[in-house]
């Protein structure tokens, strides 16, 4: 197999990778470069775990292909606190107890971060419909909307 | 072991050359643009190697036109997009809404309305609204470029009319004018995340008194490919588009369909909530209409 | 006894200790684990529902380059002996059997061999390469089926009860018991309801799929990392299936993406473990979402019949309920659970019960949260719904007629020492959700649950640093906040603050014996354990205190996180506090630790009632929930947060049980819907919020009163699904799930009769 030399950007930082041309940009984040922050749940973009930025879209990166990656911009799960700061949307996650087994935590965080930098005041409805690739087993999705919700607000009072 | 592939053309003859060139060795290639079907089944159903073309760095791809006339949409553009441009949702609402309903956010930041076309699944979501909205595809090949009716674009279950060495450019649509307007619904058993059930788009053309005069309508997944039904939109034209003429319709689109039983619905359930979404997609389309 | 009383930490809504590492993507799950030379491993599946393997040969695989080893049942030790501890239960030769097949594949996708190559991908290349000679069987897929007279028969050896005699049988089991006279019950009874239900298989639908990661030393001694509920039983199951000791394999749990009772047992870790063995090379093995469909969990699939008589009054005088669970190939369904659930929120006089474990040609059916619970309580919830309706009264006041108490002789044996299902009814009544009439055009549906919950055993250890924090070490893998719980308990024993309590979960060789996080137990048993721990630290520092003052420890006091004299003793010294007593224990003898080990009893049930109002389009069938109400006993929320949480996602999973979620087969016993696509669970914009009302009847058997609460939240909402939608539309719907197809077929078939 012959591997593909890749330049792209991840967290603002430069990454040079080979990628097989059919791994997906998950497996390359995860076994390339050592970032398992970003979870596979399904491998076929149903549950959202996998979730990242590609050039300011979401995407899941079980469905983009590593070589697809070549000069552009991601943003994993990793790239969402600035240096030793959470952000709030992570900070809101934890004070709700929007988690409680984590593994669809990283992808909820960078989706809920998609939409509050798009719409920094979405109503319940669009919370929801927004969140609805991502799928969480535990929370019930109750305390996932009221952490989007309070960090909503925060971020409004911020700006 | 044969080994995947992966090209990034930058201009439509490149791409086309590099699939004819292919094509000639015998050896597979597959377009890819939002990915979204093509990673599923390459993971699953069908493991093997081949060279994936991935049109997403060609500007005629990527081109969205809105002319006074005729409305371009460039087969690699993701959904995201589309639903985003106010303009387009103002002039095919049914057809944004078909876009908005493929899969989730994520989804839509990569999915395209031509990929789901090219996909060519009886169940795609934009299929019917496209057809139903009058979109033409503009096919770029070796032997230069071919335009295709959207209704004689797919000929059955994952099979359409594009060769080894063509390509999706981008669906043309006529730019709607007077009182002309589109509505889409589908029908999922969850709210979002699911493949349609069965789905139906209408597009209509009302008078100043409100009597339609010329309509569209469009049914998905309730037959090998989407279908155009004429005898539906018969129904509606010369009618005000009232109950007693959507019924018609919808009985008539009952009537088209040739649905399966499998594990997203039985035919009856198929040919019974196909009525009850031409029925409602084409109340949709008509208060829009109207209120233009 | 423990009583409703002021804490100062319990109760309390802190971030828990992991939680930062979990927002960051820094915690480390299953499939998280790298280690240096390590290989991947595949396993082949079965292409049938029943067949016999007559060969395999692996030769065309074992040439690809990179391909190391390929292992199949031929593999393992064959005579595997035992049972399995922890919540499933079960012999371990069925463990082995189910983890590789021998000589018969029981089910589609049951594991034939597994490979071991340099990728992943590579290893899947070449499980197509491995050639297996099957003689297909047909298979039996549904218990009515499988009962009948003729059926195949999944194991020609099984017999039912394990009798010799009697000829073989896919019924595996039967447990009946009854009390007083039911046909007199009956007979005296002015209103009979009865009815049959089914509820279809379920999966647990944990996001993270099954993971481990194996590597065996030069002296055959194993380590095992995976995610799972209890690593000490990963350790006894995988020593058991390839014939080792328990001494000779570590288990180092990781982070666990959600198990619902589904990773309390092993799919992966045997294997990985004999393909180091043969490679000399780190095996890691993960599974796709769709082997977790084909080859793990799910629940039973169902079929109850229960009937139910009563007085005009709502007095019931009669119960009987007929329970057929699907064990899938192996023996093990829920049923007994199933059996003890049906009538425990009620005080009967006269009933009689009879579940059958019976065997198809489906996976082997796994704990699911509660597990039987949520099919029979669905059978007789619907049935109390049908009672109140026939008689016109309130199906609160109806279940407020004939409920459990305290001193109540449970159908299932005990006698009930305090419990919540009164309150829990008393305060729905009140419910501001339940006093505002549902809207023109809804349906409301009520119905209560119920869970056990069990205690087993539990270790834990606690040990002060020298500026006087707290390192809470135990084994209960954290699936939703536990260690929270656990550093609440403590902080609250110690009268410490929480932020200096850190709790951590141990491997197998660094703390002391834990079974599995199941029936909801964790913050019940490992919890005692932790108090007890801290209890213990307590006496230390009060033996430490009394050093320095030199008085007798007996006349020292712990109080507010403080040693001081007890009142009347006569010395004037400053409280001594945690931290000052961990600085100087180099000099009163050395560091501090406490430590507890049990095995817990008095585990309390926990009760619930829940309600929601729905709509049903009558053109599609399509149900929508409006809104939902879970009230539960809850003995005393440690973390009424993740309390709630257990509550809310319970409710969810259950609605998405009884609205979407089934496993579809075709004749073949293929399952068609293996995939997060089409097995539907609920996502964000299906779901209303979840309102919660916590009670609190403290648990009698925890010094804090807890009850576990982890399982009875996905009880009650089948039957309110079930009651809601009848009342929707005027008619009753028995059967689960209550999809879009089968609404509008119900709908059609009623108006057409």
């Amino acid at each position: 197999m012959s591997k593909v030399h890749v330049v792209t950007n991840v967290n603002g930082e430069p990454r040079e990778m080979l990628c097989e041309p059919q791994q997906s940009l998950l497996e390359v984040l995860r076994d390339e470069l050592g970032m398992t922050g970003t979870k596979e749940g399904c491998a076929t973009g149903d549950c959202g775990a996998c979730s990242v930025m590609l050039n300011g879209r979401l995407v899941c990166s079980c469905l983009t292909l590593g070589v697809e990656a070549e000069g552009a911009d991601i943003t994993t799960i990793e790239g969402i606190a600035e240096g030793s700061q959470l952000h709030p949307v992570q900070r809101k996650f934890l004070e709700h107890a929007a988690l409680q087994c984590g593994i669809c935590t990283p992808g909820f965080i960078v989706a809920t971060k998609a939409l509050l930098d798009r719409n920094p005041n979405p109503d319940e409805t669009t919370i929801r419909y927004w969140l609805a690739g991502n799928l969480c087993r535990c929370t019930g999705y109750d305390k996932i909307i009221r952490a989007v919700q309070d960090a909503a607000t925060e971020l409004a009072h911020e700006a | 072991m044969e080994a995947y592939a992966y090209a990034r053309p930058t201009t439509l003859d490149e791409a086309v050359s590099v699939l004819a060139a292919h094509a000639k060795e015998g050896r597979r290639t597959q377009i890819l643009a939002g990915g979204t079907d093509v990673l599923v089944q390459m993971r699953s159903v069908d493991r093997e190697p081949r060279m994936l073309v991935d049109v997403k760095h060609i500007a005629d791809t990527n081109r969205l036109e809105i002319g006074s006339e005729t409305v371009f949409i460039g087969s690699a553009i993701p959904s995201a997009i589309l639903n985003e441009n106010q303009e387009l949702k103002a002039l095919f609402p049914g057809l944004i809404e078909a876009a908005d309903l493929i899969g989730s956010t994520q989804i839509q930041g990569r999915a395209s309305i031509g990929g789901n076309l090219c996909n060519s699944s009886p169940a795609g979501d934009t299929i019917p609204a496209i057809i139903a909205a009058s979109g033409v595809c503009v096919i770029a090949g070796s032997g230069g470029t071919r335009r295709v009716a959207c209704e004689d674009f797919v000929t059955g279950v994952g099979t359409n009319v594009l060769g080894a060495d063509e390509l999706l450019v981008g669906l043309e649509f006529p730019t709607p004018k007077g009182r002309t307007a589109d509505g889409y619904l589908r029908f999922i058993p969850r709210t979002e995340m699911d493949i349609a059930v069965a789905g139906a788009g209408v597009a209509l053309t009302l008078d100043d008194g409100g009597t339609c005069t010329a309509a569209r309508v469009a049914i998905g997944a309730v037959a090998p490919t989407a279908l155009l039904v004429p005898a539906a939109a018969e129904a509606l034209i010369g009618t005000t588009v009232d109950d007693e003429a959507l019924a018609a319709a919808g009985a008539a689109c009952t009537a088209a369909s040739s649905p399966i039983t499998d594990k997203r619905g039985t035919i009856e359930y198929r040919q019974k909530v196909v009525a009850v979404l031409c029925r409602r997609a084409g109340a949709n389309a008509r208060d829009r209409a109207l209120a233009r | 006894m423990a009583e409703a009383r002021d804490y100062r930490a319990i109760g309390t809504r802190p971030v828990r200790p992991d939680g930062v590492d979990k927002v960051t993507g820094r915690a480390n799950f299953g499939a998280d684990m790298t280690l240096p030379n390590m290989i991947h491993g595949k396993v082949l599946r079965s292409p049938h529902a029943h067949a016999r393997i007559k060969s395999i040969d692996a030769s065309r695989a074992l040439q690809l380059p990179g391909v190391y080893a390929v292992i199949s049942g031929a593999d393992f030790p064959s005579g595997a002996e035992g049972e399995i501890s922890g919540e499933g239960g079960g012999t371990v030769s069925d463990l082995a059997k189910n983890i590789m097949a021998r000589d018969k594949a029981l089910y589609h996708g049951h594991a034939v061999a597994a490979v071991a190559a340099k990728t992943a991908f590579l290893a899947e290349s070449a499980l197509e390469l491995i050639d297996v000679d099957y003689e297909v069987l047909p298979p039996v897929l549904d218990v009515d089926t499988a009962m009948a007279d003729g059926a195949p028969l999944v194991d020609e050896h099984q017999r039912t009860g394990g009798g010799q005699g009697d000829a073989p049988s896919n019924i595996a089991a039967i447990t009946k018991f009854e009390r007083g006279d039911p046909e007199a019950g009956f007979a005296a009874a002015d209103v009979v309801v009865e009815g049959a239900y089914r509820v279809p298989t379920a999966h647990q639908g944990y996001i993270e799929p099954h993971a481990c990661t194996a590597t065996l030393d030069e002296e055959g001694r194993a380590t095992v990392w995976c995610c799972t509920q209890g690593h000490f039983d990963v350790r006894s199951m995988t020593a058991g299936v390839l014939g080792k000791s328990v001494g000779e394999i570590k288990v180092i749990p990781s982070e666990i993406g959600g198990g619902f009772g589904g990773k309390t047992v092993i799919y992966l870790e045997p294997l990985a473990v004999k393909l180091s063995e043969l490679t000399g090379r780190p095996v890691k093995m993960v599974m796709s979402r769709e082997e977790v469909f084909r080859a793990t969990g799910p629940t039973s699939a169902s079929h109850c019949r229960v009937k139910v008589g009563a007085k005009r009054d709502g007095t019931i005088t009669a119960a009987t309920a007929w329970l057929a669970y699907e064990a899938g190939a192996f023996p093990g369904a829920p049923v007994g659970p199933g059996c003890m659930s049906v009538f425990a929120p009620y005080d009967l006089d006269n009933f009689r019960i009879e579940g059958f474990d019976v065997l198809v040609n489906k996976p082997k059916a796994a704990a699911y949260r509660a597990p039987g619970a949520p099919q029979s309580l669905h059978a007789m919830e619907s049935t109390i719904d049908e009672l109140a309706r026939k008689l016109g009264m309130d199906p609160i006041d109806l279940r407020l007629a004939n409920c459990a108490d305290e001193g109540t002789h449970a159908p299932y044996g005990p006698t009930f020492p305090p419990i919540g299902i009164k309150k829990c009814l008393e305060a729905a009544k009140a419910h501001p959700n339940y006093t505002t009439p549902k809207a023109e055009g809804t349906g409301r549906g009520i119905a209560a649950g119920f869970w056990f919950n069990i205690g087993m055993q539990s270790s834990a250890e606690v040990r002060l640093s020298e500026d006087g924090t707290v390192t809470v070490m135990e084994g209960s893998p954290d699936i939703g906040g536990s260690r929270a719980s656990m550093c609440l308990m403590a902080a609250e024993t110690l009268g410490v603050p929480y932020n200096i309590v850190r709790a951590h979960v141990g491997d197998t060789e660094s703390t002391g014996f834990c079974n599995v996080t199941g029936g909801s137990r964790t913050t019940f048993a490992t919890g005692l354990a932790v108090v007890q721990a801290c209890e213990d630290i307590i006496a230390e520092c009060k033996q430490r205190a009394a050093m320095t003052w030199d008085i007798d420890a007996d006349q020292v006091d712990w109080t507010d996180g403080e040693a001081v004299p007890k009142p009347g003793v006569n010395i004037d010294v400053a409280p001594l506090s945690l931290a000052d007593i961990a600085g100087n224990a180099g000099r009163t003898g050395g560091p501090i630790l406490g430590r507890a080990s049990l095995n817990a009893q008095g585990a309390g049930a926990s009760f619930s009632v829940n309600f929601a109002d729905v709509t049903v389009d009558r053109e599609t069938g399509k149900v929508d929930v409006l809104n939902f109400t879970a009230i539960q006993d809850a003995g005393t929320a440690i973390h009424p947060a993740y309390v709630e949480g257990q509550m809310q996602g319970g409710a969810v999973q259950g609605l998405g049980w009884a609205l979407n979620e089934e496993y579809v087969y075709d004749n073949n016993g293929v399952m068609e819907n293996a995939g997060f696509l089409d097995y539907r669970i609920p996502v964000a914009s299906d779901m209303p919020m979840i309102d919660t009302q916590i009670i609190e009847v403290p648990n009698p058997s925890h010094p804090y009163g807890v009850r576990g609460v982890g399982e009875t939240p996905i009880v009650a909402p089948l039957a309110v699904t079930s009651n809601a939608v009848s009342d929707a539309l005027g008619f009753r719907i028995s059967d689960l799930p209550l999809s879009p197809p089968s609404v509008l077929a119900a709908i059609d078939a009623h108006d057409e009769a």
